[in-house]
């Protein structure tokens, strides 16, 4: 036991150093290594509820659209008229001093945190007691239809976007934005991981998984399924939110359908990249992202204009073939590293009996 | 907000008039969904881009100078084809799996037409012109569009044929008897996976049809098939599987329903009313059925 918490400590050592030497070691990377991060911290947040609870969400782009505008509303809201920087290029009249836009991201991103949590906890009530495929398809209804209704209010720019506030133009490092989101964001996800690990070894986890796999029967048991259910929803929307927040500052642009409720992206990488590590695991989901992170950025430039097609392909090809994603594949194929006993004679007439 | 039509009867009647044309249209993409959902036991997310592409097809006769009307008649024929493709490449193999599974691989399939669709007939709004002219009714103060008339009567015509069909042939009592039970209709000799493939050919031929009415009545763009899904996904979870009267008539009420929420929120929460409304039904009937001890299956 002794042996293996020293091994695990060498592994977490050695992804911080690599975390923080990332920017410096690909600096070029910088943006590209934020998004990493965010997505990580979204397919971990995800399969939490989609993975461990049995709740597959296609709307947790709720929660991240609803952080991004969050964040930016109160990062402008703070010292300047919203409405009046909205109506036309505020970014240019208003101009936050490099005090102002810490201040402000700070609070907006404790904000975006609080507020998607609170929302999940108060519609959780109603949408969980939803099951399988009509949960799936209502989260899917939430999502586009938060997007249609962002794009119709007036005062965080409607149609024609909302410009978040730039970075401030007093800090002369040019690589200092890029350091900046890139730390936060790997800020989030250390926080993310810390929580999701905690959890996997709380009891917690077991009763979402009891919910996972028969919610009746733990029910029966006297698990009060529906407090958990909000309880990992909650969990879930609160990193979403916050990655959103970070996302809006990063992109600099929020438009209502395209950017912060981007079903079409985000809401459908998320549950892609946690079904292609494997759902219900620890690794499977940040493996998973890494994964499809490079295997995004290395190969869309290549097939430009066709990247939807082969997105919507590899969805196809991973939903069908390998459902139980990376990590399950492995687990299959070598049950003994999972911690499983397989009875050798067992194994042997299961084979004969195929 | 605006509250105008409340003051106006005739501006109800139009809204009425339209939404209830409109209404019998959904209905017919419904009952394609209900179904393949009540015979293969998958929800399909890309059923509005099967109805798009069927659009595309008619307007594509409109380029080439055919009438767009007969796309009534040809698209189903194509899209039966596209259709009887798309589950011998696909859904065979999500059919028996869990619904998340043929959900989220029909998802994948949905992206792939609307960017495949985007490529080949351009991200631009269009529509075919029927020019069928428009009837006055009430001294002109109500406006209605002849196609959506032919429109509606065309899907009244298809829909009772299909169930006249589903009835009498042989085919349908194949597909009826899988519905039922498919081990047991396999056991007395019924082609099951022959009549899946018809299925969802028949489907997509529906989905077609309707298309092709849309795109004379309303507009064409590659990207807004979601809504025509989750439009139908709301009538079928309303009216219950394999009803058809109840399937019309929950079709009239979300085109009701739209064209009053047209007018009074304005026409930029169309789309988003649509979406809530499948929120504020799935999560009433939850409640409904939950003081029962029941969740919605």
């Amino acid at each position: 036991m002794e042996k293996v918490k020293q091994k695990d400590l060498i592994l977490y050592s050695g992804l911080i150093i690599l975390g923080l030497a990332a920017p410096y070691l690909f600096s070029a990377f910088k943006v590209q290594l934020t998004y990493l991060c965010v997505l990580i911290v979204l397919a971990m947040t995800w399969n939490l509820q989609g993975g461990e609870m049995g709740y597959n969400s296609f709307g947790n782009i709720l929660f991240y659209g609803l952080g991004m505008y969050l964040t930016a509303s109160v990062q402008v809201g703070m010292f300047f008229p919203l409405a009046e920087w909205t109506e036309s290029g505020g970014e240019k009249t208003f101009v936050h001093t490099t005090t102002q836009y810490f201040q402000g991201i700070g609070v907006g991103l404790l904000v975006s945190a609080i507020i998607p949590a609170i929302v999940a906890g108060a519609i959780g009530y109603a949408i969980l007691g939803l099951r399988g495929h009509y949960f799936a398809i209502c989260t899917l209804g939430l999502g586009i239809a938060a997007g249609e209704i962002a794009g119709g209010i007036e005062i965080i720019g409607a149609g024609q976007g909302f410009t978040t506030p730039p970075f401030p133009a007093e800090i002369v490092d040019v690589e200092a934005r890029g350091k900046f989101f890139y730390f936060l964001s790997f800020f989030v996800l250390v926080l993310a991981f810390v929580f999701v690990k905690y959890i996997y070894g709380s009891r917690f986890r077991l009763i979402l998984n009891a919910i996972r796999d028969n919610e009746d029967k733990a029910e029966a048991m006297g698990i009060q399924t529906m407090k958990y259910k909000i309880v990992g929803w909650m969990v879930s929307a609160f990193f979403c939110g916050l990655a959103g927040g970070i996302m809006g500052g990063l992109i600099g642009y929020i438009d209502s359908t395209d950017v912060a409720f981007d079903g079409r992206e985000m809401g459908v990488f998320m549950v892609l990249m946690a079904i292609l590590g494997g759902k219900g695991t620890l690794w499977g989901p940040i493996i998973g992202a890494t994964l499809f992170h490079f295997f995004k950025e290395g190969l869309w430039t290549f097939i430009l204009g066709w990247q939807y097609v082969a997105l919507g392909v590899l969805i196809v090809v991973i939903v069908i073939y390998f459902p139980e994603g990376l990590m399950g594949w492995l687990r299959e194929k070598y049950p003994e590293r999972f911690g499983e006993v397989i009875d050798e004679k067992d194994r042997k007439s299961q084979v004969e009996l195929k | 907000m605006d509250f105008l039509i409340f003051q106006a009867p005739m501006l109800m009647v139009q809204a009425s008039l339209d939404g209830i044309l409109l209404g019998i249209l959904f209905a017919l993409i419904a009952y394609g969904m209900a179904l393949q959902w009540g015979v293969m036991n998958i929800i399909n997310i890309a059923q509005g881009d099967l109805v798009i592409l069927g659009g595309y097809i008619a307007y594509t006769m409109y380029l080439a100078g055919i009438h767009p009307a007969w796309g009534v008649i040809v698209s189903p024929i194509i899209m039966y084809f596209v259709g009887w493709a798309l589950y011998k490449l696909v859904i065979n193999k999500v059919v028996d799996r869990d619904l998340f599974i043929s959900i989220l691989a029909t998802f994948g399939i949905a992206i792939v037409f609307q960017q495949l669709m985007n490529f080949i007939f351009g991200a631009d709004v269009v529509v075919a012109q029927s020019e069928y002219g428009t009837t006055m009714l009430f001294d002109n103060s109500v406006t209605l569009p002849n196609s959506k008339i032919f429109s509606a009567v065309i899907s009244l015509v298809y829909a009772i044929a299909l169930v006249v069909y589903m009835k009498k042939s042989k085919l349908g009592r194949a597909i009826r008897a899988t519905a039922q039970n498919a081990r047991a209709a396999k056991i007395l000799g019924v082609d099951t996976e022959k009549v899946y493939a018809a299925t969802f050919g028949i489907n997509a031929a529906l989905c077609g049809i309707a298309g092709a009415l849309i795109s004379i009545t309303l507009t064409l763009h590659p990207y807004v098939g979601l809504p025509y899904t989750v439009r139908s996904f709301m009538i079928v979870i309303v009216a219950g599987l394999g009803n058809l009267p109840a399937v019309a008539i929950s079709g009239m009420g979300l085109g009701l329903f739209e064209e009053f929420a047209d007018y009074i929120l304005g026409t930029e929460f169309r789309i988003g009313a649509v979406f809530m409304l499948l929120v504020f039904i799935l999560v009433y009937r939850r409640f409904k059925l939950s003081k029962k001890r029941e969740y919605l299956k």
